[in-house]
């Protein structure tokens, strides 16, 4: 066989001569046999979405649909929660721009330099995917101890970019390795730096996979719990995640609100997956590292 | 090897230059030289402190007795194997295991099937198809805790709409207590678990049948090989290298799960979803027994450096094929 490279699912689209006949007789039925599974598959986000906009915030009574929708669920979980998501966009942007700016040369450097060590740099990276994340937080929480990061937003934004960075860097390479050599070589005769050039072409050639890299470690900072959970002691810093999870510990009687913040805090993955389809698909198979 | 995973995003796959880069400076310390040395070493040390270090730190502290006590008078006796003789003494340890097992076998059985099956369907091209497909990633796009917390209300026992409905359809005649249960939690984990993982696995499965090139099917037919035939002759067998990718992946990020069963069960009921990952947790952030969770985490550790090796293996021979 051809070899497994994902090449496959991005530019899937050129492999496509299915049996007209599958195609025609019953593309209709598939259709809604696709619908019927997605929606399966999607119920508990309706249901989240549903369980927001119920009034009584209690399941119990719970419509299968919002025929009266209240607001009274998002009011409370921005009362409570609002400061809260507030620190989780902060982290999760500069936790983008710490990931980017720390992976793009490094993918670089592997994609196009010929180090003798790369092989082995490329290892470690995917092992340091599968290090487990109480592993990290064990030994940085003592660390932060010392150092006066524990309940701190720079904290949190380093811990948070080690859900990005390796993931960063292989998807970043992988694009890189495709640019031709020659194009930058063209701007270092004209007299650019190895800086310049990686500024002024490299970077602009490679947006696409920067900004697949981009969304992926805003989602992937925006998600964290575990780092919410051990590096920070008091309220003053605290994440959307967290605050779900101390909802589920002490609010379960007010589901609406709960349920709110959920629907909250899945804006992010919403808008990303409606507004950015195709940086996500590719994010996705690339995912396969993550 | 990541290129097996990775795909090259929008930029055309020109060939790689043949003749060596611009190696003109036989000196090794050129500014040319250091600048390229420049690039990596912000994301070395980057992964050194955060993942080096961790790891190198956790190997101490499984030795030391690092309690609260350490935090104030900065003393860590050494105590040699006594952490790892506590885990492994402790009641906990072998359901902990067993759960870890079950947990992790469950959620990839469970995922993989009904990946493959969603996969194998989207592979027929009708209208929406594509689109459909991507709104199936969503269940992995968001957050875990929330998704933990919106199952935490549909499986809630009394007012859940899972019991609700399987009770009006008459196929329960008692709510199921999926969480309450010590008998149940496990499977209600698994279940969610499941749920969260199809996308991942319906994503490279689906780019790995695309590969699988039609003619294969066209020469099988003449030979009878329709359906499930082909599925077992054709399918199965030139799928073999990302499946295992797919599964030894599965297993890797499925062992240490910790969000999930802290959102749904907090390692509960009566320590019936307590793993690997969640003691851990628990010995270091609720018990503050450093010492004891590093043991539990170094343990967690060789197991996934197992599936590692494991999974570069089967990457490699995916490659290689």
């Amino acid at each position: 066989m051809t070899t497994t490279t994902a090449t496959a699912p991005v530019v899937a689209a050129s492999r496509r001569h299915p049996k007209p006949a599958r195609r025609t007789t019953h593309s209709g039925i598939f259709t809604v046999l696709g619908v019927i599974f997605l929606a399966i598959m999607l119920f508990p986000v309706y249901w989240m979405v549903n369980a927001s906009l119920q009034p009584s915030g209690n399941t119990l009574t719970a419509e299968f649909f919002p025929w009266n929708p209240s607001f009274a669920g998002y009011e409370r979980a921005i009362a409570d929660q609002g400061a809260n998501l507030v620190t989780s966009l902060v982290i999760s942007l500069g936790s983008v721009v710490f990931s980017i700016a720390i992976a793009a040369p490094a993918a670089y450097a592997l994609a196009q330099f010929r180090f003798r060590w790369i092989n082995a740099a490329l290892l470690a990276i995917l092992i340091s995917q599968m290090i487990p994340g109480i592993v990290i937080a064990n030994a940085l929480y003592t660390a932060y101890n010392d150092l006066g990061l524990l309940n701190s937003i720079p904290g949190l934004i380093l811990a948070d970019s080690t859900h990005c960075i390796p993931f960063a860097i292989l998807i970043l390479r992988a694009s890189m390795i495709g640019i031709p050599p020659s194009i930058v070589e063209a701007a270092r005769v004209d007299g650019a730096g190895l800086v310049r050039a990686f500024v002024s072409i490299v970077v602009p050639v490679s947006r696409n996979a920067i900004i697949t890299a981009a969304l992926f470690s805003f989602l992937f900072s925006w998600s964290d719990f575990l780092f919410a959970l051990t590096l920070t002691t008091t309220e003053g810093v605290r994440p959307v995640t967290l605050g779900i999870y101390q909802y589920l510990g002490s609010q379960v009687a007010n589901w609406s609100a709960v349920m709110a913040t959920a629907v909250l805090s899945s804006i992010p993955a919403i808008l990303l997956l409606v507004l950015a389809q195709r940086f996500i698909a590719a994010g996705a198979v690339g995912g396969a590292v993550k | 090897m990541s290129v097996t995973t990775v795909p090259p995003t929008e930029v055309p796959m020109s060939r790689r230059r043949d003749t060596p880069p611009p190696a003109r400076h036989r000196r090794r310390f050129t500014l040319e030289n250091v600048t390229r040395i420049l690039f990596v070493v912000p994301a070395g040390l980057f992964l050194l402190a955060f993942f080096g270090y961790p790891v190198v730190k956790n190997v101490t502290m499984s030795l030391q007795e690092y309690t609260t006590r350490t935090f104030f008078t900065g003393e860590a006796p050494w105590v040699g194997l006594a952490n790892y003789a506590t885990v492994v003494g402790s009641q906990l340890f072998s359901p902990a295991l067993i759960n870890t097992a079950l947990f992790t076998i469950g959620s990839i059985a469970g995922q993989f099937v009904i990946g493959l099956a969603l996969a194998e369907f989207f592979r027929r091209k009708f209208p929406l198809s594509g689109f459909l497909r991507s709104m199936l990633l969503l269940p992995w796009l968001l957050p875990l805790i929330v998704s933990s917390a919106t199952w935490r209300m549909i499986l809630d026992r009394d007012s859940g709409i899972l019991n609700e409905t399987l009770g009006s359809l008459g196929i329960i005649s008692s709510p199921i207590p999926w969480l309450t249960s010590p008998s149940v939690a496990l499977i209600a984990v698994v279940l969610v678990n499941i749920w969260i993982g199809i996308p991942f696995n319906v994503t490279i499965l689906y780019g790995g049948l695309q590969d699988i090139p039609e003619e294969l099917y066209e020469a099988g037919a003449l030979d009878g090989a329709t359906g499930w035939k082909a599925f077992w002759h054709i399918t199965l067998p030139n799928l073999r290298p990302v499946v295992s990718v797919v599964l030894v992946l599965g297993v890797v990020y499925t062992i240490k799960v910790l969000d999930i069963i802290l959102g749904l069960t907090n390692g509960g009921p009566a320590n019936a979803t307590q793993t690997l990952s969640v003691r851990s947790y628990q010995e270091s952030f609720v018990n503050f027994e450093f010492g004891v969770g590093a043991a539990y985490s170094n343990i967690l550790i060789v197991i996934s450096l197992l599936f590692a090796v494991i999974y570069l293996r089967a990457n490699r021979r995916a490659v290689d094929e």
